[in-house]
């Protein structure tokens, strides 16, 4: 057989010494490894399943939604859902308007699909930056130590101090008749906000990894090879760190959703648009805010967004704890 | 230990600096003064603009203003006015006549200070945490001693949508259920003494303490129930009631208590939905309100009082953790 320089810590050193001991077991990855433990788990393969199916409505809510979420049907405003005959404000529901409509007879189940945009796209967007910018500075900080160490350390301190939601709102306050906050009705700022502070959680859980893993003999082993020190971090240090990075990364998204429904129902988040060019239309927070005051006359303004919100939340927090379990085998049950 | 609770208090200084600059030059970043803020409401003439920035200082250098909000300043007849350091959080933009400190901590007359906003929220925050130790606490213990077991998996069900699902989200369901349909509960009740008007709100708010207690607890408690002590009191033949109430409960609530004053923080924090939903006159129902009206210096006062206690919070597990736990040292 072929001699591979095998990865230590990973399940790589047990494949071998099965193949060398002519057992008939193909070596298999770790990511493998965490990836069939991962479908195993029941509940994080009807998560996955549920962010896949509201990522395609997202995407495709142009297509799918059966009423252009702006057009304004008068005198069909309040209507309740098909499967009430006649609501609680004495009007008979329309079957063209499957959840019923808005005070301005918007089609509501219209306006919840694209309201997944923007859920969507809080939960995906910022977290890809803030992963890269925390992934980053926690490696050179962790690696390098020092001064940058120093400051990053401080910095957590001070962002731990500051609630978290406290500071998204004062940004929104104070910043929304900006051009920037302008910008894509609203949610550029809302990113950056997110950004600003998220990247902290990101970078200490790297940096930590780091200090431990640079002790490890196979980074040694790689120093003495000569390899350089981007390369001992990028491709010795950077992929045994991944799992506690992955697993953060389940649980911030629900996290950064959550923020987002927040902001708008306090009327802070993405500025409910009139203009049907723009992609982000309305906001699950947005209609709930709009929905709250009609709470007895059609409370499926606020049920539709509120069970979106709750399942997409849901889903992302069964990945997440299925995640960790497939990935850190060692914590299986005792959370 | 007093050398430690005192280094613990005096990171506090460098919090409430961090936290007030940042909202200060947040809110001076702003477009516009305090005056124009309601575009679409009547406009305060410039004359009027010009008396009241004199009068709230709004016309000196902003480092002067920053200084001034902090340590004070001598006003026109050369008095001194102090600042946040003697704890005045300085005149509210939108209430005339009143300070931020009178709105937030001043009850109602002939009333005991219970009655004020903070008196409110923090008693919702205490109410919400006592139901979310009741209720959270046997939850995860007793789905420990049943691990694997329906109930085991009920709990775990409940627990995971009480952690995920944010709690006003919860409201409106809750609302919906219990109000509208059931007609059982008034939203906005006319009074707040009957303690029955306080069940929902409270129950909503500490939905998700309760909830990550429980977790906590089960988590803590079958951790424990492997350890060797565990074994070792059973086996000189102590009665399971008595290893599961004094060995294995007493030992695995230490990491619960700790998480108890970030819990009551986030409670008192985290009700600002909560409050305004149900119309309650607690201090999140004003900061609300003050996002509204874009009432600056409310705004201010408000989050340096939340960050306080958040930090506070923090400082007291430290405390509590090494008063629980003779192994942990203080360094």
């Amino acid at each position: 057989m072929t001699i591979q320089v095998s990865h230590p810590s990973t399940g790589q050193t047990q494949a071998h010494i099965a193949d060398l001991t002519n057992m008939s077991v193909k070596p298999r990855s770790l990511w493998m490894d965490a990836w069939s433990r991962l479908i195993k788990n029941r509940a994080s393969v009807v998560g996955m399943v549920v962010i896949v199916a509201f990522t395609l409505l997202a995407l495709f809510a142009s297509v799918l939604a059966p009423h252009n979420p702006l057009q304004i049907n008068d005198g069909k405003g309040f209507l309740p859902p098909t499967w009430i005959e006649v609501g609680s404000n004495g009007k008979a529901s329309d079957p063209a308007f499957f959840f019923g409509t808005d005070t301005l007879g918007r089609d509501v189940l219209s306006r919840t699909l694209y309201g997944a945009r923007v859920s969507m796209t809080v939960g995906f967007l910022p977290t890809f930056i803030v992963i890269i910018i925390g992934t980053i500075v926690g490696l050179f900080a962790g690696y390098r130590g020092g001064r940058i160490d120093n400051l990053l350390m401080r910095l957590t301190d001070v962002f731990y101090a500051f609630p978290d939601l406290l500071f998204f709102i004062i940004v929104m306050v104070t910043l929304r008749q900006t051009y920037i906050g302008q910008l894509l009705n609203g949610l550029f700022l809302l990113f950056s906000a997110l950004a600003v502070v998220g990247w902290v959680s990101f970078a200490r859980i790297v940096r930590g990894q780091t200090l431990s893993l640079k002790e490890k003999e196979f980074i040694e082993a790689a120093r003495c090879m000569g390899a350089t020190d981007t390369r001992i971090m990028y491709r010795h240090i950077l992929p045994n760190a991944l799992s506690p990075v992955i697993i953060l990364t389940a649980i911030s998204i629900p996290g950064y959703i959550i923020t987002e429904a927040i902001l708008g129902y306090l009327g802070l988040g993405l500025i409910p648009s009139t203009n049907p060019n723009d992609f982000f239309i309305t906001s699950w927070g947005a209609s709930m805010l709009e929905g709250q005051t009609a709470i007895n006359a059609q409370p499926w303004l606020l049920l539709a967004p509120a069970i979106a919100v709750s399942l997409v939340v849901l889903a992302f927090t069964f990945l997440g704890d299925g995640l960790r379990d497939a990935l850190d085998p060692r914590l299986q049950g005792t959370q | 230990m007093g050398k430690f609770l005192l280094r613990r208090m005096l990171w506090l200084i460098p919090v409430i600096l961090v936290v007030s600059t940042i909202t200060f030059v947040l809110m001076h970043a702003a477009p516009g003064g305090p005056w124009d803020r309601d575009l679409s409401a009547r406009q305060v003439d410039p004359a009027t603009q010009k008396m009241l920035n004199t009068y709230y200082g709004l016309d000196k250098p902003l480092w002067r203003q920053f200084t001034a909000y902090l340590v004070g300043d001598v006003d026109s007849e050369g008095k001194f006015d102090c600042g946040l350091i003697c704890g005045d959080l300085g005149p509210s933009y939108r209430q005339r006549g009143l300070t931020i400190q009178q709105i937030l901590f001043m009850p109602p007359e002939e009333k005991s200070v219970i009655y004020s906003r903070f008196g409110y929220s923090m008693r919702l925050g205490i109410y919400s945490l006592l139901f979310a130790i009741i209720i959270g606490i046997p939850a995860g213990v007793i789905s420990a001693l049943k691990q694997n077991t329906m109930v085991d998996y009920v709990s775990l069900f409940i627990v995971t949508i009480g952690i995920s699902v944010p709690n006003f989200v919860m409201a409106i369901f809750l609302i919906i259920i219990f109000a509208s349909t059931l007609h059982m509960v008034s939203i906005v009740p006319r009074s707040w003494d009957e303690i029955s008007v306080w069940v929902l709100p409270a129950v909503i708010l500490g939905f998700g303490t309760m909830a990550r207690t429980a977790r906590l607890t089960r988590a803590s408690m079958l951790e424990t129930m492997r350890q060797d002590y565990i074994r070792t009191a059973r086996s000189k033949g102590l009665s399971e009631r008595v290893v599961i109430i004094r060995h294995m409960i007493k030992n695995s609530l230490i990491p619960v208590v700790t998480i108890l004053g970030p819990a009551l923080a986030g409670l008192v924090t985290g009700s600002f939905i909560i409050e305004t939903m149900f119309g309650f006159p607690g201090m999140g129902r004003a900061y609300v309100t003050a996002i509204g009206q874009r009432d600056y210096s409310m705004i201010m006062g408000t989050t340096l009082i939340y960050a306080v206690l958040v930090a506070l919070a923090n400082v007291s597990v430290d405390v509590v953790y090494v008063f629980l736990d003779p192994r942990i040292r203080l360094d």
